[in-house]
């Protein structure tokens, strides 16, 4: 990589919105520097290139930095114009991916947040998830009304990797939970489509380890139940 | 209007989010009609056409609806591809407008409907998430904020001002200046830049009627729930 052309990539491997980057660029072939962060220890280079919100991920583009997951996925989408495309091309069909994007948003903090508690706050939000996960799986039909493809020829997008960096580690979420949330009884079209993804070569590379992930959210577990003297 | 080229907005006159979408429609000169939703009596057809979350704005273009907000505003670029563009046409530049505008969440309507030390609280957090825009802000407007005139109020203004527009409202409300030229000069140039804006005048709500709104929402949120 020259400098005219260098890409890299801040993040951390267990935060979805980092896997969201990394899959897109991995689905669009793009060659980059990946620089895993300490999240306890930040980078100088991430807290200069994300002062506002010291997160991660973080693109670094010939030196330019942006910063939040959904921007950086299309910012991706417009600077690397060749095929696979994450949006469509159509106006309306680009409105309604990013629609739903934008309700599966606010998942992932009911999602963290049924992980890390427990006991009757832990039931109650999650069934605000499973609620919500309900008009979705309804909802959906609009995009997959013949069901979910196999990705073989159409390469996942957008909407396919904000939903996958949401579910894809389901059973990390079931082990923590004790049973199955994401059944496919209650829920068959994202069951469906977790399945379609996990064939696709570039999604396995990008899913972190199932036990590595329940040890760390054991380990947040932990740490918000303990009161601090 | 045809049908081949029908433009509907369903919105509610005080909400910030119906706002954007009015705003942008006026600024690129398209034709629509507007529906006066009564929030507390949706029409039939916004139950239809939101069904996921049954609010305002939709825009309805040739019967096909589209919701929220940002959306709205990015959908209205993509089709009506005259200038003036409602982003800029850089793909840097777009990420930087598009992080801004993610950056003003409402927080400020959070603040309008607290009270007491609850109020206080979520102002300071603000005021706090103002002085990093007044900050951040500087590499958006590098010669500070310039007279919108040749250049019109694109998708970061419309957000902007969608939410700090009705700035006075707020400060009847909290019963002080918040936006202080002191503390916030960028911002406080930037709105009052946008008020010069002739379309600002359209969609700005009345400020009195604002507050009475918004003293009727807290008023009914005291209300202790029924036996």
């Amino acid at each position: 990589m020259t400098e005219e052309s260098s890409v890299k990539l801040h993040g951390f491997w267990a935060s979805p919105y980092v896997q969201r980057a990394v899959l897109a660029l991995k689905i669009k072939g793009i060659d980059f520097e990946y620089i895993e962060e300490d999240l306890s220890n930040k980078s100088e280079s991430l807290l200069k290139y994300n002062p506002v919100y010291k997160k991660v991920p973080v693109l670094v583009h010939n030196g330019k930095p942006i910063s939040e997951s959904l921007v950086i996925l299309e910012y991706i989408d417009e600077v690397w114009t060749d095929s696979p495309h994450l949006l469509p091309t159509d106006p309306y069909l680009r409105a309604k991916h990013r629609f739903w994007v934008a309700f599966f948003e606010p998942l992932f903090e009911t999602m963290f947040t049924t992980l890390v508690t427990e006991g009757e706050t832990q039931k109650t939000v999650l069934d605000e998830l499973l609620e919500k996960m309900d008009v979705a799986e309804q909802g959906m039909k609009e995009i997959f009304p013949n069901g979910v493809p196999p990705f073989e020829e159409q390469k996942p997008g957008y909407l396919d990797i904000v939903f996958y960096s949401l579910y894809g580690t389901h059973e990390a979420a079931d082990e923590i939970l004790g049973k199955k949330f994401l059944t496919v009884e209650r829920y068959p079209l994202f069951v469906s489509w977790v399945n379609a993804l996990k064939q696709v070569p570039e999604v396995n590379q990008v899913t972190p380890s199932i036990p590595k992930f329940v040890g760390l959210l054991h380990a947040i577990r932990q740490r918000s139940a303990s009161p601090k003297a």
